[in-house]
């Protein structure tokens, strides 16, 4: 359970509003036709695997992670899935019911 | 009589968000059970989901709600995590860029992972699509799965109280970040730049809220940057 009051909630959904529509209305609300610097095309290439993988990890590897080897082989085994179809939707699928399955039978 | 050619590639994009509608449904539905288990009520749920439109972003928000983190470090590392949409939009600017301003302003308020993604390789793929077909097909994702969303973010706001905590669904989030990510770690760059960041948020797990997430995400940026120009310097030398 958060402590944070009803105020702070609030304060938090509009910023993170705000902020989101101006990260997506960037370029296409200002810059129009006009190319971007190289240097910038580049960073942004990478902010998926840079941010997601650091989301993730202590979620799975952290010190406050339910970290058991069911959930360890699942996750890799999304993983390898994701990386061999390129397809989000059968990583999902193969990964959770892995989960679930083996979760089920495991006990 | 027929549809217009704008009302038909609506059809086309809705139909090719079908697959996505799998994920997003039990994925709102988590988000709105663990954001309502986090303390939050139906409306502060739902205000997530409506103003905000970031599965990942939220999931994220709610976590350091949970964690008590303060309300700067929630709001900076949360939009953090929304950082990767600059790029949709700066990817998508050379499709919609020439639509009136409050088109692009709707357009950007739905600019999420599954319009950018299917969009950008429609469009690429039929280079001779007009503006309004191009709008039509990227309203066509983007529109049913945002009402999905929001939906199934109040089915699982309401029934929060029904999903034992063992179920598993916690697990559901590590899992569908790591289906979003695998797909694009496909050069040695993007490969460097996940492992930069999996070492170093673990190495900085002991910075509070997490500070070391922002860190070690900016590091593995540079090294994704770096990486990949140390590459296209070693192949124009052979």
């Amino acid at each position: 359970m958060t402590d944070a009051s009803t105020f702070e909630i609030w304060l938090i959904i509009f910023a993170m509003a705000a902020g989101t529509f101006l990260i997506r209305f960037s370029f296409l609300g200002m810059v129009g036709d006009r190319p971007l610097p190289a240097w910038v095309l580049r960073l942004l290439r990478y902010t998926p695997v840079a941010v997601l993988p650091a989301v993730v990890a202590p979620m799975l590897l952290g010190v406050k992670a339910d970290a058991d080897p069911l959930r360890l082989f699942c996750a890799a085994v999304t993983l390898v899935i994701g990386i061999w179809t390129k397809n989000v939707l059968w990583a999902i699928l193969t990964g959770l019911g892995l989960f679930f399955t083996l979760g089920a039978f495991l006990g | 009589m027929s549809a217009s050619p704008a009302t038909q590639q609506f059809m086309k994009g809705a139909k090719d968000g079908l697959p996505f509608h799998l994920v997003i449904w039990p994925f709102a539905a988590i988000f709105g059970a663990i954001a309502t288990k986090a303390g939050l009520n139906v409306a502060e749920v739902m205000g997530f989901s409506l103003l905000v439109i970031a599965g990942s972003a939220q999931l994220t928000a709610v976590q350091l709600l949970s964690d008590n983190a303060p309300t700067l470090i929630v709001i900076i590392t949360s939009l953090t995590v929304n950082l990767r949409m600059g790029m949709y939009s700066a990817a998508i600017t050379p499709h919609l860029g020439k639509t009136p301003l409050l088109t692009r302003a709707f357009a950007a308020y739905m600019l999420y992972d599954q319009p950018y993604a299917l969009s950008s390789i429609k469009f690429e793929k039929d280079p001779d699509m007009t503006l309004s077909e191009k709008l039509g097909y990227f309203f066509g994702v983007a529109i049913p799965i945002a009402v999905a969303w929001y939906i199934l973010t109040l089915v699982g706001a309401l029934l929060a109280d029904q999903i034992p905590p063992d179920l598993g669904v916690d697990f559901a989030v590590p899992v569908t970040f790591l289906a979003v990510v695998s797909p694009m770690l496909k050069t040695l760059a993007h490969i460097a730049s996940a492992f930069t960041s999996v070492v170093l948020v673990l190495l900085l797990g002991f910075m509070p809220y997490g500070t070391g997430l922002l860190i070690a995400a900016a590091c593995a940026l540079v090294v994704g940057a770096q990486v990949e120009i140390w590459m296209e310097k070693r192949k124009a030398m052979q």
